[in-house]
């Protein structure tokens, strides 16, 4: 009640130091804070002008033809749309007529027609045989009478005063308890959306945030990854790069196929070894000049994969967060804040490349416990 | 309301209707009436009047594009499966047939390749949303540039950005739904966004992706957001948004007769019904010329999402550009305090700037009220000119915005212009912050001149082109008085006052409570009005016409002799000149 006299009053009261020499209020101004002296009155509506369309029978005719002629048109098109829907073929044929494919191009054109006829045709219409005089409407505040405010706050007072909503403060706070609590089952039924990242963290099977692929087994080999071929030192060039993946990897199917490569992919160049930087610890990491690391971006996830030979550097088409691989892979552009984590290389009795076990830090982006 | 239709449509009846029997459509709309008692509301809101402009065009736009993407998404959820459950394709497409792939990617190349007009209605779909989307932009500028936000629409304000935040998430669940090689990367970004959220980031990847990513529930979850959560969410708020509109009656542009007080345009019933409704057919023309002809995500061309793989080029949509720029060009801070880690390189771009310049966004009419102080009721449009400060601002935003939209697409400019990449990124962090600083002073003195030449045309008139040459020799130009409803189109707005704070000490020298932001006010209220050109007064106005009078009169040797120039200006009938010499 008193708030929305405040309110009422504010429209009034606050005026102070407000320029007000609003139109239509220009005779009552008299006493604002600016002297009204519009320079010059409201000349009033222009006055109405006919169109050719209503003084010239002919032009009314002719405009009266067009439009129909529009509509008729339209269901010309509507009638090839479904010529076209019946005859032409799809299927792997999408390249005709300019790479668009002929029954999508027809279809769309037609329909398109057609919609567009009965557009233009209706706008032609409202444009040249409707009564084209503007009217005038008189505007009313968005607010509401004075009067009906107060009947509405009385109403609403009655009401707060009948349910007795005020005087029953047990009643009132209870309630407000009880229905803020079905907040907590709303909440809660969201929970088996999917497990805790703890949970389905298992290093020998390589899930959870902090395990891959490679520490489910002792020395699993490195693989070409869609070809599943194991790799030796010596296949490789100098300025070669191979996408791995961990051997028996691609046996999985489906999704947990896609968990486990999200992972465990590893992109793997070969230098001249004299150019590799080995990180502190990791000098016995890499095998002839062949250094592997995970092909995850450390940034937010892309797989990495525009390798320069020259100058080692790798650059994330994503964000284009370049590493340089003779370097422990160090950010030397880009958003990225951290190297790509590097994989063990070692060499088994056959000759080929294994991992001398998992990534020793988590793999892809950041999250909040990656170093616990 | 009494018209004079004597001369309208010859094509219609020349004689009044007379009553005739009681027709099969009166007798409907006696049923309905004895029921829902419509006649009561309609009878005022059926010759509503709506005021023209082309501008007003924008929102409905975005309207009748909206209503595009419903019908033709009805259509696509027929034959797409969300499940990413594996399949073998078998289907028309060669490239891929006998690929491993989702049951999402297997039904949109099923949808695109053997659906006659599937393909069709899929790029509809697409192009339309992405028209929905531009033309809300496109229609907020226009709301913001000419003041339309201003009370009492402040609320439709809030509404409008609501519908562009949401517009913006249903195009990414959208476009991600196929669940091709380019929309795969997406999610995956995604997911390293959730994953630098502090504290339960992890959790939130889980949760939503139902284990490790990218598991097999983010297909059919964001399906569900995105053809019933969203869509529901935006009918709503466009409902919401269009009553309002109808309440408060449609903003109009100053000029002879039309005042705050009065709404000057077309009756609903027929013209603008029928321009309305036109032009949803236009809208739905256009966009199937543009399904028709512009192939739009291809994604048969990507093949299916691999983690492993990725296309060199990749870029969202457009809308989502400017924060995968901001994701691009920002250094690489990572953190790790106490054992925790905190990577600012995703947060800043992606979990606090857009945000923040959402909030910010919907918090503008009231900012503008607060330094304003203005709490009349508006419905006169002011040209951009008008406010330069206030335009100044939404053209830095759209500075910033075309910058970050710009640096999104870095790796193209590199290629296409052969920059150096990591040059356009340097360039870029220090742009962002400057180029919005340029854009406003720039616009603002921009806005200022053309208020001063507005103030020119109105005391001294229009600039004719005529040179005219006084006996002792000097060059003057000849400026003619505009047109009287053009000068008071001129002079139709508001003359401005600059807020201080000075008369809030009491006089004990003790400041008034809110004192303080009294004099923040104050300077804002400067910086907002202080340099403006208000329009003539009267007096002003007067004396001006005092003057060229005497300037005509020293011309007046000139007039009856034969043509001088100035009646080729463009603004008279000619028929009867003819230049001197001819």
């Amino acid at each position: 009640m008193t708030d929305l006299e405040k309110h009422g009053d504010d429209q009034h009261g606050d005026d102070h130091g407000t320029p007000d020499d609003a139109q239509g209020r220009l005779p009552a101004m008299t006493g604002g804070y600016l002297p009204v002296e519009e320079p010059i009155a409201n000349p009033g509506l222009p006055e109405h002008t006919w169109r050719p369309t209503d003084v010239d029978e002919g032009a009314a005719k002719r405009a009266e033809r067009q439009v129909s002629l529009m509509f008729l048109l339209s269901g010309v098109c509507t009638v090839l749309f479904v010529v076209a829907y019946f005859t032409l073929d799809i299927g792997d044929n999408w390249t005709t007529f300019g790479g668009l494919g002929a029954s999508t191009l027809f279809l769309g054109l037609t329909l398109g027609g057609a919609l567009l006829l009965i557009g233009v045709g209706i706008i032609q219409w409202a444009r040249k045989l409707m009564a084209d005089h503007e009217i005038v409407e008189m505007r009313h505040p968005a607010r509401s009478s004075d009067e009906d405010r107060e009947t509405t706050a009385a109403v609403l007072q009655t009401g707060l005063e009948e349910s007795g909503l005020g005087k029953h403060s047990m009643i009132r706070r209870t309630l407000l308890l009880s229905t803020g609590l079905l907040a907590a089952p709303a909440v809660i039924l969201l929970r088996d959306l999917g497990p805790s990242p703890a949970s389905v963290a298992n290093a020998e099977e390589g899930t959870g945030l902090k395990h891959t692929f490679w520490g489910t087994g002792d020395r699993i080999r490195v693989v070409r990854d869609v070809v599943g071929t194991p790799i030796r030192p010596a296949d490789l060039q100098i300025g070669d790069l191979v996408n791995g993946v961990p051997d028996g990897l691609l046996e999985l199917e489906g999704i947990e196929l896609q968990v486990a490569k999200a992972k465990a992919a590893v992109i793997m160049v070969k230098m001249e070894p004299r150019e590799i930087t080995p990180g502190p610890g990791r000098e016995d990491w890499s095998v002839d000049g062949v250094i592997c690391y995970s092909k995850i971006c450390s940034h937010v996830g892309c797989p990495i994969s525009l390798y320069e030979r020259t100058t080692h550097h790798v650059l994330c088409p994503c964000h284009q967060s370049t590493f340089d691989l003779a370097d422990s892979a160090k950010v030397v552009f880009g958003p990225a804040g951290r190297p790509l984590p590097q994989l063990h290389l070692g060499v088994d009795d056959e000759g080929y490349l294994v991992a001398e076990g998992d990534f020793t830090e988590p793999v892809g982006p950041s999250f909040w416990d990656r170093e616990k | 309301m009494s018209i004079d239709t004597s001369k309208v449509a010859d094509s219609n009846a020349t004689s009044a209707a007379k009553a005739s029997k009681p027709s099969k459509a009166g007798a409907v709309a006696t049923w309905a009436d004895d029921r829902l008692g419509l006649a009561g509301a309609m009878k005022k809101n059926l010759r509503k009047v709506f005021p023209d402009h082309w501008s007003f065009m924008l929102g409905e736009i975005a309207l009748w594009s909206f209503v595009v993407v419903l019908l033709t998404g009805v259509f696509l959820t027929f034959w797409y499966v969300p499940s990413m459950g594996e399949v073998e394709y078998q289907g028309s497409y060669d490239p891929l047939r006998g690929v491993h792939m989702s049951e999402a990617y297997a039904s949109t190349l099923h949808l695109s390749f053997d659906v006659r007009g599937g393909l069709l209605l899929r790029q509809m779909h697409h192009w339309a949303a992405m028209i929905f989307i531009a033309s809300m932009m496109i229609h907020l500028l226009r709301v913001w540039f000419t003041g339309a936000f201003r009370k009492p629409r402040e609320l439709n304000w809030v509404i409008g950005c609501l519908l562009l935040f949401l517009g913006t998430l249903e195009g990414f669940t959208g476009y991600s739904l196929p669940d091709d090689l380019l929309s795969g990367t997406g999610i995956r970004a995604a997911d390293g966004f959730l994953k630098a959220t502090p504290v339960v980031g992890s959790y939130m990847s889980f949760f939503l992706f139902g284990g490790e990513f990218p598991g097999e529930s983010i297909i059919p979850r964001l399906y569900t957001i995105h053809v019933l959560l969203i869509p529901g969410l935006l009918v709503a708020l466009v409902a919401a948004h269009m009553l309002l509109l109808v309440y408060h009656k449609h903003t109009q542009w100053p000029g002879p007769g039309r005042t705050n007080d009065n709404v000057v345009g077309y009756p609903m019933l027929p013209v603008y019904a029928a321009k309305a409704g036109g032009f949803f057919f236009i809208v739905f023309g256009v966009v199937a010329i543009m399904g028709a002809t512009m192939t739009i995500n291809g994604v048969w061309k990507f093949g299916p999402y691999d983690p492993t793989k990725v296309t060199a080029g990749s870029q969202p949509d457009w809308y989502m550009g400017w924060p995968d720029g901001l994701l691009r060009v920002i250094p690489g801070w990572e953190s790790v305090i106490g054992g925790y880690t905190i990577s600012w390189n995703v947060m800043i771009p992606i979990l606090i700037t857009p945000p923040a310049l959402l909030v910010l966004l919907i918090m503008l009419p009231f900012i503008d009220q607060w330094i304003t102080k203005d709490k009349r009721d508006h419905h006169l449009l002011q040209r951009p000119r008008d406010a330069p400060t206030r335009t100044a601002i939404m053209v830095a935003l759209m500075t910033f915005y075309g910058l970050a939209w710009a640096a999104g697409g870095n790796d193209i400019i590199a290629i296409k212009l052969h920059l150096s990449i990591n040059q356009i990124t340097y360039f870029m962090r220090g742009a962002l912050f400057i180029g919005p600083v340029i854009a406003f002073i720039i616009t603002r003195r921009w806005c200022i001149s053309l208020q001063r030449h507005d103030r020119e045309k109105l005391l001294h008139g229009y600039e004719t082109g005529v040179i005219m040459r006084s006996p002792d020799g000097g060059y003057s130009e000849r400026h003619l008085p505009i047109s009287e409803s053009e000068a008071y189109r001129l002079t139709a707005r508001d003359r401005e006052k600059v807020f201080t704070a000075d008369g809030r000490i009491d006089e004990n020298g003790v400041a008034a409570p809110g004192g303080r932001l009294d004099g923040v006010r104050a300077k804002l209220s400067t910086l907002m009005y202080a340099d403006n050109i208000q329009k003539p007064t009267r007096a002003e106005l007067e004396e001006a016409h005092h003057h060229a009078e005497h300037e005509k009169a020293l011309t007046a040797a000139l007039t009856g002799h034969a043509a001088d120039g100035h009646q080729f200006d463009g603004k008279r009938p000619v028929d009867d000149e003819a230049l001197r010499g001819d």
